[in-house]
C-alpha cells in the first residue's frame, strides 16, 4: 500500500513538473518579456537592467526553479490584459466554476443513478429503450451545441431562462455565490444541465450494466429465495454493490466536467476559468495561460490520486488480496 | 472481380444487409462525404467568391418560410452567403481535419504500439507510462491545452494559416494512446505464437518480422477504432473552433460556422446555427453507427 502510494506521489510529481515545464517555455519562448514590458523604444541598457532583474541572464536551470517557486506560492505575475495579478484574477472565477461543476455533477450522480437503476429493473419497458435511445444520441451530441439548443429553445424562443452571465452574486468573504439569489439560481439552470448531459449518459449506463451483472449473481438468487421483498434485494444487495464501480467513474468524470466547463462557460459566457483561459488564449495573455495550465494539472493529478486511493478503501475485496499475497 | 464476388458472399456484407440501421447510416454516411468531396461542383453557390455574393441577400430565412428566397434552400448569413454552400464547403474542411488527423494518430499509435510490444522492457514502459499519464485527462482538454499553446508558438500573422496543421497535430497527439495500447496487446499475443518464432529460428531481422509479420496481424482492431475515432476527431475539431481555437473564418469548417451564427441566435436569424449543427449531427452520428456495426461484424465472438 504504501510503495503504491509513493510511486502514485511519485508519477504525480512528474507529471507537475512537465506541465510546469510548458508553462515555463510558454513565458520565456512566446515573444520576449523584455520587449513585452518596455517597448520597442527602451534604450540597450534599460533593457540589461530588466533582463538582470527579471533573473533573464541567469542559467535555465535558475529560471526554471524560480519559476517552480513562484508557481507554488501562486504567483504568475500579471495578466497583460488585465493588468491585474493572475491570482486575483483566477480566485475571483473559481467560486463560479466550482458552482457549476458542483450542480451540474450533482444532477449527472442522482439522475444518472436513478435512470440507471430504472432501466435495469424494468429492462423491457417503453420508458427505458426510450432512455436508452435518447442517451446514444445524447452521446454522439457535441456540448457547445446541447448549449446553443437549449438557449435557442428556452432562451430566445420562451424567454424562461437567462442565457448569459450568472446573475446576481452575493459576496461571502472572497467567495461570490449565485446560490442566493433567484436570478443566480435561474441563471446556473440551463449551464449546469448542459454541463451534466454528457455525464449522466454515462453514469446512466454504467449504473445499468453493472445492475444487470449483479443481479444475475448467486447472491441474489439466494436473497429472493430467503424471501426478501424486492426493495431489499434491489436496493439493499444489488444497488449497494454497483456502487464502487460507479464511485471511480464519477471520480474520473469530475475531471470531465472541469473539462467540459470550458466549453459550457464559453457557451453561456459563465464568468468562470474556463471562460478566463479561452479569453486569454485569443488575446495571448500567457502568464493567465500559464497559471491555468498548471492549476488544471493539479486539479486532475489531485483527483486521480484520491480516486485511486479511495478505490482502495472502499473496495475491501482489493485490501484482502493484498494482504494474503503479502503472506 | 472476384476479391468484389468474394466480398458480396461474405458476412461482412451479410450482416450489413441485415441491420436496417446500419445502412441508414450508411446512405447518410455517405451523403455527407459526397456533399463535402464534390462541394465545388455541386454547391448551389460559392460562397468564397466575392461576385457571388451579395449584401442584399444577406439574413434570408430558409426557403420555406415567409420571406425566403427558393434559390437560398437553407437560407443565407450576415453577409448574403448561402447556408447550404457554406456547410458544403465547411464538411469539406472538418472531415479533412478529422481523415488527417486520424491517419497521423493511427501512425503514430500502431508504430509505437508496435514497438512497445514487440521490444519490450524499458522501451514498452516508457511508452505505456506516457499513454496512462494521457488518459489521466480528457481527451478534448488535451486537444484544446496543446492547440491553445500551440498557437502561441506560431507567429500571429500565420496563425490563420498554419492554423489546420495546429489542429491537426492537437488531435492526433490526444488520439494515439488507444492504437497504441490495442496494438501493444496484440502484438505481445501475436509474439508468442509459431510464425513469429519459426521467422526468428531462420534469422528474419527484427524489424522485418515486426512490419511483414505481426504488423499485418495486429490491424483488425485498428480499424473499428479508426472509424469510431473519426467521429470523435470531428467532434473535437468542431469543439476547438467553436472555441475560437480552431480553423479561422476565412476557411470555416462546421464548428465555426456554428460558432458565427451563435452570434446572430438573439436577433432571431435561428438557421444560421443550427443547419451546420444538423449537418454536423448527422455526420457523427451515421459514422458511430457504422463504427458500432462493423465492430460487432469484425467480432467473431458476437456471431
Amino acid at each position: 500500500m504504501l510503495a503504491f502510494i509513493i510511486r502514485r506521489l511519485f508519477q504525480a510529481a512528474l507529471v507537475m513538473l512537465a506541465v510546469a515545464f510548458v508553462s515555463f517555455s510558454l513565458f520565456n519562448f512566446v515573444g520576449d518579456p523584455v520587449n513585452m514590458m518596455l517597448g520597442q523604444d527602451a534604450t540597450p541598457e534599460q533593457r540589461e537592467e530588466l533582463r538582470a532583474d527579471l533573473g533573464l541572464d541567469k542559467p535555465f536551470y535558475v529560471q526554471f526553479t524560480r519559476f517552480v517557486g513562484n508557481a507554488v506560492k501562486g504567483e504568475f505575475g500579471l495578466s497583460l490584459r488585465q493588468i491585474r495579478p493572475v491570482a486575483t484574477l483566477i480566485k475571483e472565477r473559481l467560486p463560479a466554476t466550482l458552482e457549476l461543476a458542483f450542480c451540474a455533477g450533482a444532477l449527472a450522480l442522482f439522475f444518472g443513478i436513478v435512470m440507471g437503476v430504472f432501466t435495469a429493473l424494468r429492462r423491457r419497458g417503453f420508458i427505458s429503450q426510450f432512455l436508452l435511445t435518447i442517451s446514444l444520441i445524447g452521446v454522439s451530441l457535441p456540448t457547445f451545441l446541447i448549449g446553443i439548443l437549449l438557449i435557442l429553445v428556452f432562451a430566445v424562443t420562451l424567454q424562461w431562462l437567462p442565457s448569459y452571465s450568472r446573475g446576481d452574486v452575493v459576496q461571502l468573504g472572497w467567495w461570490s455565490t449565485g446560490f442566493l439569489t433567484t436570478s443566480g439560481i435561474k441563471s446556473l439552470i440551463l449551464p449546469s444541465i448542459t454541463l451534466s448531459l454528457g455525464t449522466m449518459t454515462l453514469i446512466m449506463r454504467l449504473v445499468r450494466s453493472e445492475m444487470l451483472e449483479v443481479l444475475r449473481t448467486d447472491y441474489i438468487k439466494f436473497a429472493r429465495a430467503r424471501g426478501l421483498t424486492n426493495r431489499a434485494v434491489h436496493f439493499g444487495h444489488a444497488l449497494k454493490n454497483t456502487l464502487v464501480p460507479v464511485m471511480t467513474i464519477t471520480g474520473l468524470q469530475l475531471g470531465a466536467i472541469i473539462a467540459f466547463a470550458i466549453v459550457t462557460e464559453t457557451v453561456f459566457q459563465w464568468p468562470g476559468m474556463g471562460f478566463l483561459f479561452i479569453q486569454s488564449v485569443q488575446f495571448a495573455d500567457i502568464p493567465v495561460m500559464a497559471a491555468y495550465l498548471v492549476l488544471i494539472a493539479l486539479v486532475f493529478v489531485s483527483i486521480n490520486l484520491i480516486v485511486d486511493l479511495l478505490y482502495y478503501l472502499v473496495d475491501p475485496r482489493l485490501r484482502i488480496e493484498r494482504s494474503t499475497a503479502g503472506h | 472481380m472476384e476479391a468484389i464476388n468474394r466480398f458480396f458472399d461474405g458476412d461482412v456484407w451479410y450482416s450489413f444487409k441485415q441491420s436496417p440501421i446500419t445502412i441508414v447510416a450508411a446512405v447518410f454516411a455517405l451523403i455527407c462525404i459526397l456533399a463535402a468531396v464534390l462541394a465545388p461542383l455541386i454547391a448551389p453557390h460559392n460562397p468564397y467568391d466575392l461576385a457571388q455574393i451579395s449584401l442584399i441577400n444577406s439574413n434570408l430565412p430558409p426557403a420555406w418560410s415567409v420571406g425566403g428566397n427558393a434559390s437560398f434552400l437553407l437560407g443565407t448569413d450576415q453577409q448574403g452567403r448561402d447556408i447550404l454552400s457554406t456547410i458544403m464547403y465547411g464538411s469539406r474542411v472538418s472531415l479533412l481535419v478529422a481523415l488527417c488527423a486520424v491517419v497521423i494518430a493511427i501512425l503514430m499509435g500502431v508504430g509505437l504500439g508496435l514497438l512497445a510490444g514487440y521490444v519490450g522492457g524499458r522501451v514498452d514502459s516508457i511508452i505505456m507510462r506516457l499513454a496512462d499519464i494521457q488518459l489521466t485527462f480528457p481527451s478534448i482538454l488535451v486537444a484544446l491545452l496543446i492547440a491553445g499553446v500551440g498557437r502561441q508558438f506560431v507567429p500571429r500573422d500565420l496563425q490563420d494559416s498554419l492554423a489546420i496543421y495546429v489542429i491537426i497535430l492537437s488531435i492526433s497527439l490526444t488520439g494515439w494512446v488507444q492504437y497504441a495500447r490495442t496494438v501493444r496487446g496484440s502484438t505481445l499475443v501475436e509474439k508468442s505464437k509459431e510464425y513469429v518464432q519459426a521467422a526468428r529460428v531462420i534469422g528474419v531481422p527484427r524489424w522485418t518480422i515486426m512490419f511483414r509479420h505481426v504488423l499485418p496481424n495486429v490491424l483488425g482492431p485498428v480499424l473499428v477504432i479508426a472509424t469510431l475515432n473519426i467521429a470523435t476527431a470531428i467532434l473535437t475539431e468542431a469543439t476547438l473552433s467553436f472555441l475560437g481555437v480552431g480553423m479561422p473564418s476565412t476557411q470555416p469548417s462546421l464548428g465555426t460556422l456554428i460558432s458565427e451564427g451563435n452570434n446572430y441566435l438573439f436577433s432571431g436569424e435561428w438557421w444560421i446555427t443550427v443547419f451546420p449543427g444538423l449537418a454536423l449531427i448527422v455526420m457523427v452520428v451515421s459514422v458511430n453507427l457504422l463504427g458500432d456495426w462493423l465492430r460487432d461484424a469484425l467480432n467473431p465472438k458476437l456471431r
